[in-house]
């Protein structure tokens, strides 16, 4: 049963990760975008952590796809592929080489594909709980906290005196 | 439960699928959301790892991962934003020019 819902979730978020790739306007790029982000919330959820399939979904579907489609349709809502630009001379090579990469990057873990150390429950100490995540943000990487909150505060003035008009 | 091996093998191919469109894509926003494309299949492997070594920090790093991919999607859309106020264009081909 777990088998078939992790193959529904992974079906979706690779067919929508194509077809993000592939389209041609992008705002249809960006609603694929979307459901793959959904689709990967539910494999989060499988994984048992359930708070960051949450912030996945609440985050970067709800929040940061939402900031990109206000920047397309702010720039160029009926962007396209330009003509002589189209995936035709390129796409050929795109598909082997992309084959090969996956291969590539499974050879980089030769251990983990045949053990089955990872197949238990999540117990207690490691649940994807928010009260076992606070308690290790807060105690063990409570710097990469307070930093990363400064990270934020100087993309948000960045990102505004950026797009300011200049007259 | 599913092996570690299947959520690996996932990452993997949407990672090699966000590689191909920043590098086949000329639309800027394409290849930017390309870029967070490949951002989450890490973060599929973090949480793949995190749940097969027992461990919380795997979830803690697609925290952080995903707070930074937050501050870098907006300071990135402004400048696409003011790219394509000055040249009029989202084709990266197009922006060849240092000047500008």
């Amino acid at each position: 049963m777990e088998y078939v819902v992790f193959y529904l979730f992974a079906a979706v978020s690779v067919a929508a990760a194509v077809l993000v790739v592939i389209q041609k306007k992008t705002v249809y790029s960006a609603l694929a975008l979307i459901v793959c982000f959904g689709a990967m919330a539910g494999l989060f959820f499988q994984l048992g952590s359930q708070f960051i399939a949450m912030i996945q979904v609440i985050v970067y579907a709800g929040a940061i796809m939402v900031l990109f489609v206000f920047v397309i349709m702010l720039v160029d809502p009926e962007a396209e592929t330009y003509p002589g630009g189209s995936l035709r001379h390129i796409s050929y090579w795109a598909i082997p080489l992309a084959v090969m990469l996956v291969f590539l990057l499974i050879q980089a873990f030769p251990d983990f594909l045949g053990s089955t150390a990872g197949n238990r429950a999540p117990s207690a100490p490691t649940e994807g709980t928010v009260e076992n995540l606070a308690r290790s943000l807060f105690t063990t990487y409570v710097i990469p906290f307070e930093v990363t909150s400064i990270l934020i505060l100087v993309a948000i003035l960045g990102a505004m005196v950026l797009a300011r008009r200049s007259d | 439960m599913v092996p570690t091996a299947h959520y690996l093998v996932l990452s993997a191919i949407l990672f090699a699928i966000g590689v191909v469109g920043v590098l086949t894509r000329r639309n800027v926003i394409t290849m930017f959301m390309c870029i967070e494309l490949m951002l989450n299949a890490v973060n599929l492997a973090f949480l793949a790892f995190s749940r097969h070594l027992g461990q919380i920090d795997g979830q803690i790093f697609v925290f952080f991962v995903m707070t930074v991919a937050a501050a870098e999607a907006a300071v990135g859309l402004a400048l696409i934003v003011v790219l394509s106020r000055q040249k009029q264009t989202l084709d990266v081909d197009q922006v060849n020019e240092m000047k500008g």
